[in-house]
């Protein structure tokens, strides 16, 4: 399990690094938690390795009135442990779901930006911002995260496109937050996994289901919208939004 | 034949010595295989077969690189590995180095890549092109054994290693039983997982004309035998040397395909090889183990008592026969100790040894018993529930008795000894099952709680007249160790078997030490070299304590008697008057250190008295069990699990084992080699699952997929003892290396049924995942 040769393109600044990953054959690794494995599985080779993670431009946060925004390169420990501004929901949300991620050794070096770009199904922010509603901040454009996950480890990221920030706006003030994942044990992937926002409407968020979020405004519409899924996953997952409804104070009536 | 603590060995048996071994392995100190890399060292890679059954029509090199290539005609003179059973029936397979003709399971080695590092080998490995005809598989063993099944090896007529039947007791015993019950259970197939794979380098000596093979394996006079009847070799030209190592629980207790390709091309090449085995490798193509499916008939009456059991037995034992334990490893044990600790009238039992398009399986920590135990412990909850009787007391009703001890059960398995009631009481003590029930009562909700019990007995350190009537490559037979006092009184000992997380290089010293008083800091405990140790068939079947404790006690025995003598001259007193202890030699008016002893006979032989023993203080000693028919400690498990039957996880609230492993020696390594099998127990009842699809590919490649129990999953067991010494061995010790292991699967499903039974299901397949409960759930709600 040896990666296949690459070559290793440190870039001076975000413009250089803009035009490395304009080949085709470049990936860029922002962290590397998911994207090592797969080289050393070579179950992906690229020709090029672009390491944004020292960029000065993908760090940073920013909170305004209606936003926070969190630079891609922010690690999800730098989260988890609140260093960054954060929303109470009534607890601080990000930093709660980031410290459910993996384990501590990836959260060191796994980054938001980096999770988001990998579109893993069954990763927490994925799940999690598509509830918040946020947008992803790129060299070029600003796309609502449901535009910018376009597929199983798949985004609308062009070549030499990079992820400079994500943009989570602030919900109303009295929405309520929950979020319930299942795993095997802790720290593994979830084989189910429910986001939840409650404010004033309803915005439920079912991750791990293979592909992009699913998005329901009413809990009765989860059948329906998984009837692609085994009867035990899709019973699974209703339980997972169950209990994000009930932490959100809301019962579910299934 | 009990024992008691002798105050003049500070660090003598009963102690618990911290161990010596420790200091290097946490400080990262350890020398392992992966650390060498002589000079002129080149990486292998291996190509593997991407497909469980094909045809290998050709093998084509990449261009330029024919000779860094290299697959089965290139081996000249290189045997196949063939592990035979004497056991009537049993049909061997002949498992080539590298696939010839035939591939028989994703990851058979079909060629290898030479290459100055390993990423460079894995870039050749890649280029090389498999021409492969792809050939209906064998993915499961029951639909192997039907007779259109496709079959893995030509001639044999079927799929089927070996089969066994044995019909025992009084056949009647069935007849008219009020309560008959059948099961039919599974286990999956996992994956054993040292935190260090395999791995190997290979150098070929020219001064010595011998191969020198540093390789990560429990048993290195073994590797060397098939090793060097496979390469062809005489064994004087062949050194294995196993170094340090990140564990070993059966895994490293084969031969590897591996080594005989790096043996020859070590030779062939003139450099040494190195190969270090991948998770991804050891994963999918060589670290399998278990697998089991029973179908199962109890016949009791009313008050709990089992008249008889029948048992259908199948074991999937991969593509091919390994050395040195054969495909019939697991099978046919099942049927020899599904009984357990229990003495009932009748048992019938018919085992399969079932050859499948998967990587062969291999001896893992508790082999065959953690199935037996779940599938037999299943049975006696099952009687409980018919007869509206507690687990406990149905267990007691059944159990051999103390004072029937020493008893030989149905299949004539003689336990030496011990109180098998005794430690179901403690062990159910411990837990309070009066409380859970009265908890259980409470409940109404969706989190359930359960209680689950297991005890079995582990039959260990079994010698010559269990193996001889297998008749595999190997039957262990007396085992040796050698000791040698050096000039200044230090000791150094030198056994066959291998220490890879047992405490051996403490627990050995401690018995040198209640022997010669000399302190464990003087000694030296040298393991894992043929060219420095005695023969033995090495570390397996939690045998070291017994066999190579015994070797080292009487090779100190006998040391203590040629120092008592020299001893006895230098004090000018009579032999019969002196004592040796706590590290010297005591007369009735004074002593002599054993240091002088040493500088007498290394350094002043003059001043040694005429008829002393010419062998010196330098020798090497046999041993082996009274009877060798095994040690027998038993345990009992007991926990409390709690189900959320909403979301089928299982969590283990509390854990307690009441344990008889005989006269313990170092009751902390004893505590921690129970701690380490229940975790690997909890991974074979809730996590751990091989799986394969109909084609026969793995679904586990990395450890993201394959689910192993970390620190949040094992809670802090409650650990206690009983001390019944065996009659048989040198001390009265017993081995207890696989039973933490054994016990989990069983106490665990039994919990989590238990607390499903006011729902109506059961789960009878490991591991019980949150799938499986769900499942279950869901199934019995439609039904309803």
């Amino acid at each position: 399990m040896k990666a296949a040769a690459f070559a290793w393109s440190r870039p001076a600044g975000l413009e250089q690094a803009v035009l490395a990953l304009q080949d085709t054959d470049a990936r860029a690794m922002a962290g590397g938690q998911s994207l090592g494995p797969m080289l050393n599985l070579r179950a992906t080779r690229p020709a090029t390795v672009v390491p944004l993670i020292d960029l000065a431009d993908l760090h940073g946060v920013e909170e305004t009135g209606d936003a926070i925004t969190l630079g891609a390169a922010t690690t999800h420990a730098a989260i988890a442990d609140g260093r960054t501004p954060d929303f109470g929901l009534p607890g601080p949300v990000l930093a709660r779901i980031a410290a459910g991620i993996a384990y501590r050794a990836i959260r060191t070096r796994g980054t938001i930006g980096g999770s988001l770009c990998h579109a893993d199904p069954a990763a927490d922010w994925l799940t999690t911002l598509t509830a918040l509603s946020a947008t992803v901040l790129t060299t070029q454009r600003a796309l609502p995260l449901d535009q910018f996950i376009t597929g199983p480890y798949r985004t609308a990221l062009l070549p030499g496109e990079i992820v400079r920030a994500v943009r989570i706006p602030r919900p109303p003030v009295g929405a309520r937050f929950g979020y319930s994942k299942l795993c095997r044990k802790p720290g593994e992937f979830a084989h189910a996994m429910v986001a939840v926002l409650i404010s004033g409407e309803t915005r439920i968020v079912i991750g791990a289901v293979g592909g992009p979020p699913v998005v329901l405004s009413h809990p009765d519409e989860i059948t329906t919208a998984l009837d692609f899924l085994d009867p035990v996953d899709r019973h699974l997952q209703t339980v997972a939004m169950r209990r994000a409804l009930a932490e959100a104070g809301q019962e579910a009536g299934l | 034949m009990t024992y008691s603590r002798n105050p003049a060995t500070p660090e003598g048996i009963g102690t618990s010595v911290t161990r010596v071994e420790d200091d290097r392995y946490l400080r990262g100190r350890g020398l392992y295989v992966a650390d060498q890399r002589p000079a002129g060292t080149q990486d292998l890679a291996f190509v593997r077969s991407p497909l469980a059954h094909a045809r290998v029509l050709g093998i084509r090199k990449p261009p330029g690189a024919e000779d860094r290539v290299f697959t089965a005609a290139d081996l000249a003179g290189v045997l196949p590995i063939v592990a035979n059973s004497a056991l009537p029936g049993f049909k061997p397979s002949v498992q080539h180095a590298l696939a010839t003709d035939r591939a028989r399971y994703v990851g058979e080695a079909v060629a290898v890549c030479v290459a100055p590092t390993r990423a460079e080998a894995e870039d050749l490995a890649e280029q090389v092109a498999l021409d492969l005809e792809e050939l209906p598989a064998v993915s499961d063993m029951l639909a192997g054994r039907r007779a259109d099944a496709p079959q893995l090896h030509a001639h044999w007529g079927d799929n089927v290693f070996l089969e066994t039947r044995v019909d025992l007791g009084d056949p009647a015993a069935r007849d008219g039983a009020p309560i008959v019950i059948r099961r039919t259970l599974r286990t999956a197939r996992q994956h054993m997982a040292p935190i260090e794979g395999r791995g190997l380098v290979a150098t070929w000596d020219t001064r010595l004309s011998q191969l020198v093979l540093h390789t990560s394996t429990q048993m290195p006079h073994i590797v060397r035998t098939g090793l060097a009847g496979c390469l062809g070799l005489p064994e004087e030209a062949v050194r294995v040397v196993a170094p340090d190592m990140g564990g070993g629980f059966g895994y490293k207790g084969i031969l590897l395909p591996e080594e005989v390709v790096a043996g020859f091309l070590a030779r062939h090449l003139g450099h040494p090889v190195r190969w270090i085995e991948d998770r991804r490798e050891s994963l999918t193509g060589n670290a399998n183990c278990r697998e089991h499916h029973y179908d199962l008939i109890a016949y009791a009456d009313h008050t709990g008592r089992l008249l008889a059991l029948d048992c259908e037995a199948t074991v999937d034992a991969g593509a091919y026969s390994i050395y040195p334990f054969s495909a019939c490893l697991e099978a046919a044990q099942v049927a020899s100790i599904l009984p357990g600790p229990y003495d009932f009238g009748a048992f019938r039992c018919t085992t399969w040894s079932v050859a499948t398009n998967k990587p062969p399986i291999l001896p893992y920590r508790g082999v065959a018993r953690s199935g037996v135990a779940y599938a037999m412990e299943t049975m006696m909850d099952a009687i409980a529930e018919a007869c509206g009787m507690e687990p406990d007391a149905v267990r007691l009703r059944n159990l051999v008795p103390p004072e029937a001890m020493p008893f030989d059960n149905i299949t004539r398995k003689h336990f030496d000894s011990g109180d098998y009631p005794q430690a179901l009481r403690r062990a159910v003590a411990t837990i309070d099952l009066p409380a859970i029930r009265a908890r259980q009562a409470q409940e109404t909700g969706t989190l359930r709680t359960g209680v689950g019990l297991a005890i079995f007995c582990e039959q260990g350190a079994h010698g010559t007249s269990v193996y001889a009537g297998w008749g595999i490559p190997m039957v262990p037979g007396w085992e040796q160790a050698a000791a040698r006092i050096t000039p200044d009184g230090g000791l150094e000992l030198r056994v066959g078997v291998h220490s890879h997380g047992q405490g051996l290089e403490t627990t050995l010293a401690q018995v040198a030490h209640e022997i010669l008083g000399i302190p464990i800091a003087r000694m030296r405990v040298v393991h894992g070299d043929t060219a420095l140790t005695p023969y033995s068939t090495g570390t397996w079947g939690s045998r070291c304590m017994v066999v190579a404790g015994g070797a080292v006690a009487s090779a100190c025995t006998e040391l203590a008697r040629r120092i008592g003598h020299i001893g006895a001259h230098l004090l000018q007193v009579d032999p019969a008057e002196i004592v040796v202890a706590a590290g010297e030699v005591r007369g009735p008016h004074g002593s002599v250190a054993i240091t002088e002893v040493a500088r007498t006979w290394y350094l002043r032989p003059q001043d040694l008295p005429d008829d002393v023993d010419p062998g010196g203080l330098e020798l090497t000693a046999g041993y082996k069990a009274l009877r060798d028919s095994g040690t027998f400690s038993y345990a009992a498990h007991a926990c409390t699990v709690s189900v959320d039957t909403e979301s089928g996880a299982v969590r283990v609230l509390d854990y307690a084992v009441c344990e008889d492993g005989g006269v313990l020696v170092n009751p902390m390594i004893v505590d921690g080699q129970i701690i380490g099998g229940v975790a690997q127990g909890i991974g074979t009842a809730l996590y751990e699952e091989m799986a394969f699809d109909a084609a026969g590919q793995p679904s586990a490649a990395t450890l993201a997929d394959y689910a192993l129990p970390g620190a949040m999953e094992v809670p802090v067991l409650r650990i206690d003892h009983m001390a019944t010494p065996s009659p048989y061995t040198r001390f009265g010790q017993k081995g207890i290396g696989e039973g933490g292991a054994i016990g989990p699967p069983a106490a665990i499903a039994n919990a989590v049924n238990d607390a499903l039974r006011p729902l109506g299901v059961r789960v009878d397949q490991l591991p019980i995942t949150a799938h499986r409960v769900v499942a279950a759930i869901l199934t019995a709600g439609r039904a309803a």
